[in-house]
C-alpha cells in the first residue's frame, strides 16, 4: 500500500532530502533563516495539493485562499479554546477546511471550466468579506483573530498554571517559532509530497487524468464525474487548510487578507510559473515565487541608493526612480513580467525549461516539439 | 441468458426527436436481437446518429423510449447507460489525447470493474496487473502493440478509431453502438476492423453499426433498417434491402443535385 515504484521513490527520496536540508544549501542565498524557510514549506505544500486539483483534473480553482483562511482560523481557536499543543491545530484545521471544500466543491463543481473558476473566486470573496466584517464574533474582523491572556485553553490549563506572558506554540515541547515549525512543515510537505505521488500513480490518478483529457469519453466509459472531481476538491482543499493551520502553528494569528483573491491567484501563478501537474513544478514555483518576494519586497530608496551610488547625482535619482517600480511595494509588477516570460516562452512552467535544457545538453536531441496541449488551461 | 432467436436486446419504442421544428426522428421502432449485427443506414441528415445519441442518452427524446435488456433506459445518464453494458464508439473518436495508448485501455476496463466511482487513491497502477495484462490484450487484437506507450493524442485518425473500438471492447458490453466505425481508414485497415468485429460476433457481442460504407455494412450486417429524413423506410436483410426500390429513391433523390 506504501510502496513506490522505483523511479518515483527515487524522486521522492531526493525530495525528501533537498526538503531536510534546506537550512544548509540556502545558506548561500541568504534565506536560511526560520520565517522564510516555514514559508518555503507551508507554501510548497499547499501548491502540491492545488496541483491534485488543478494539475490532475484541470479544474482550476480561484478560491483556494479561502481553505488557507478557514484552516488558520481553526488553527487559532483551538489554541485559544484547547491547547497550544500544534497537533489538535493541525487536525482541526484539516478537518474544517475538508468540510469547507466539500460545500463550496459540491456547488461549484455543477460547472466546470471558466464557471467554475467564477464560482470558487465568488466564493472565496464571500468568505473573505464573513471574516473581515459579518463574522468578526468568530474571526476579530480587521483586526484579525489573536491569542489573549484570558484565553480559556481547557487542556493546558488544566495541567498547569496560566503563565505570565502569552503562551507559545509547542509539539512536544519543542517551540514551534523557530527550527522546530520549520521541520514540522517540512516534514508534513514531504508527507503531502508522497500522498500526491500515490495519488497520481494510482487508478483514482487515471481516471483525474483522464477527465482532464475527455470529460466525454469518461461519461460514455461509464464513470461518474462529479464524485472523482468533487474528492480532488476535498484533498486539495485539505491541503490548504494544513498550509493554513501550519502558518497559525509557526505564527499563532489569522487574519481575512489570508482569504483574498489575490493570495488565491498567487496560489494559481505559483503552480504555472513552477509546472502544472509536475511533482516538482508547483512546490518549486511557490519556492521562487517566495524567495523572490522576500528579496525585492525588502528594497526600499535607501537600499537602492546605496545600489547606485557610483551613478553621478542626476543619473542616480532617474535609476533609482525607475528600479523603485519593481521593487518593494512594487515587487509585483516584477512578478507579473516574469509570469509573462514563462507563460509565454516556457508554457509548461519551469520544470518544461528543465526539461528542454537536459534534452539540449545531455541528451544530444533535440527538444520534442511540444503539442499544444491543455496544461495551462483549465477544463472545459 | 434466452437461447430463443429472438431475444430483443435493445428496443427502440415508438420514438420521435423533435428540435424545434425539425422533426428528427418520427415514429422510430427498431428492434435488435441478441448476437446480430444491425446496421443502420441512410442519407445525410437522415437521423442516424440522433437516434445512436438517444439509445446513450447524449439526448432526450421528445415522446418514447429506448429499453435495454428489458430496462427502460431513456433518462439515465451516460455513464449509467454504459455501466448497464452500452457501450459506443464516436463518429469523431473520443479517447483520452493526453494519456498512453495503455491508459487509454487500461481506464474503461477500471469502469468495469470498480464500477462508476470507487476512492481507491491507495493502489498502484503498476499494481493491477491482471487490467494491464488484459488491455495488452485488447490492444493486440486492434493491431496496435506496437504502439503501447505512444500519447494517444499523436495518433493518425485511422488509429485513434482503432483504440477506441479497443476501449469499448475491453468493457465486454452486452451492446456496442458503433458510429461509422471505418471512416478515415485504408481499405486495407477497414478489411482489418472488419474481420475484428466479425470476430467479437462469435463471441455474441450484440451490435448496432452506422455506416455509409456499403463494403462494410454488407460484410457484416444480419439486419438493415433504412432510414431517411426521420424514418424508418425499409428494414430486412441485407438481400431485401439491396432489392427495395423505396431505398434506392431515398440514396438518389438525396445525392440528385
Amino acid at each position: 500500500m506504501l510502496a513506490l515504484p522505483k523511479k518515483e521513490l527515487i524522486t521522492f527520496l531526493i525530495f525528501a532530502v533537498v526538503v531536510l536540508t534546506m537550512p544548509i544549501w540556502l545558506t548561500p542565498f541568504g534565506a536560511s533563516y526560520p520565517g522564510l524557510l516555514q514559508k518555503f514549506a507551508i507554501y510548497g505544500l499547499l501548491a502540491v495539493g492545488f496541483n491534485i486539483l488543478f494539475g490532475l483534473t484541470g479544474y482550476l480553482s480561484f478560491g483556494h485562499a479561502a481553505f488557507l483562511g478557514v484552516g488558520s482560523y481553526a488553527a487559532v481557536w483551538s489554541f485559544k479554546l484547547l491547547s497550544m499543543n500544534a497537533i489538535p491545530a493541525i487536525v482541526f484545521a484539516v478537518i474544517l477546511s475538508g468540510l469547507f471544500a466539500l460545500v463550496i466543491g459540491y456547488l461549484s463543481l455543477k460547472r466546470s471550466g471558466i464557471y467554475f473558476s467564477i464560482l470558487t473566486l465568488a466564493f472565496a470573496q464571500m468568505s473573505y468579506n464573513l471574516a473581515y466584517s459579518v463574522l468578526t464574533p468568530i474571526t476579530n474582523g480587521e483586526t484579525g483573530l489573536q491569542l489573549t491572556l484570558q484565553d480559556p485553553r481547557v487542556l493546558d490549563l488544566a495541567f498547569s498554571e496560566r503563565g505570565a506572558g502569552l503562551p507559545l506554540v509547542e509539539l512536544f515541547g519543542v517551540d514551534m517559532a523557530g527550527y522546530g515549525g520549520f521541520y514540522l512543515s517540512a516534514i508534513l510537505l514531504i508527507i503531502g509530497f508522497f500522498v500526491a505521488q500515490k495519488i497520481t500513480l494510482s487508478p483514482f490518478g487515471l481516471m483525474l487524468k483522464g477527465i482532464k483529457s475527455n470529460q466525454n469519453r469518461m461519461k460514455y466509459t461509464g464513470f461518474n464525474i462529479r464524485p472523482y472531481t468533487l474528492a480532488a476538491f476535498v484533498i486539495s482543499g485539505m491541503y490548504a487548510g494544513l498550509a493554513g493551520g501550519l502558518l497559525a502553528v509557526t505564527d499563532p494569528l489569522a487574519g481575512a487578507e489570508r482569504m483574498q483573491w489575490t493570495a488565491s491567484g498567487e496560489l494559481v501563478l505559483m503552480t504555472i510559473l513552477g509546472g502544472v501537474g509536475t511533482m516538482f513544478g508547483p512546490v518549486l514555483g511557490a519556492w521562487i515565487m517566495k524567495y523572490l518576494e522576500n528579496i525585492f519586497s525588502a528594497f526600499n530608496e535607501n537600499v537602492l541608493h546605496n545600489l547606485f551610488s557610483f551613478l553621478p547625482e542626476g543619473v542616480q535619482e532617474v535609476a533609482v526612480r525607475f528600479v523603485a517600480l519593481f521593487v518593494g511595494e512594487g515587487w509585483h509588477l516584477t512578478l507579473g513580467l516574469m509570469f509573462v516570460l514563462v507563460v509565454v516562452f516556457l508554457p509548461g512552467g519551469l520544470m518544461e525549461g528543465y526539461r528542454r535544457f537536459v534534452n539540449r545538453f545531455f541528451n544530444g536531441k533535440k527538444p520534442k516539439p511540444r503539442v499544444p496541449d491543455k496544461q495551462t488551461q483549465p477544463a472545459e | 441468458m434466452s437461447t430463443s432467436d429472438h431475444n430483443i436486446v435493445l428496443h427502440v419504442a415508438d420514438v420521435h426527436m423533435r428540435f424545434g421544428g425539425l422533426h428528427a426522428l418520427a415514429d422510430i421502432d427498431l428492434e435488435v436481437e441478441e448476437g446480430k449485427t444491425h446496421a443502420i443506414i441512410g442519407p445525410n441528415g437522415a437521423g442516424k446518429s440522433t437516434l445512436l445519441n438517444v439509445c446513450v442518452g447524449r439526448l432526450a427524446p421528445t415522446s418514447g423510449a429506448v429499453v435495454f435488456d428489458g430496462q427502460i433506459i431513456t433518462g439515465m445518464k451516460p455513464h449509467e447507460i454504459n455501466q448497464a453494458g452500452v457501450a459506443r464508439v464516436f463518429q469523431t473518436p473520443e479517447i483520452f489525447p493526453d494519456l498512453s495508448v495503455l491508459d487509454n485501455v487500461m481506464a474503461p476496463a477500471f469502469a468495469r470493474r470498480d464500477g462508476a466511482f470507487k476512492l481507491n487513491f491507495l493502489g498502484n497502477m503498476h499494481r493491477e496487473a491482471e487490467i494491464r495484462e488484459e488491455a495488452e490484450h485488447f490492444i493486440n487484437d486492434v493491431g496496435m502493440t506496437a504502439e503501447l506507450d505512444t500519447h494517444a493524442g499523436a495518433l493518425s485518425r485511422g488509429d485513434k478509431r482503432r483504440l477506441e473500438l479497443a476501449m469499448c471492447l475491453i468493457q465486454h458490453p452486452r451492446l456496442l453502438l458503433l458510429d461509422e466505425p471505418t471512416a478515415g481508414m485504408s481499405r486495407h485497415d477497414t478489411n482489418t476492423t472488419i474481420e475484428l468485429l466479425r470476430k467479437i460476433k462469435e463471441r455474441g457481442m450484440t451490435k448496432v453499426i452506422i455506416e455509409h460504407d456499403m463494403h462494410v455494412v454488407f460484410s457484416l450486417a444480419d439486419k438493415i433498417s433504412v432510414l431517411a429524413q426521420g424514418r424508418i423506410i425499409a428494414e430486412g436483410t441485407p438481400d431485401e434491402v439491396r432489392a427495395n426500390p423505396k431505398v434506392k429513391e431515398a440514396y438518389l433523390g438525396s445525392t440528385q443535385e
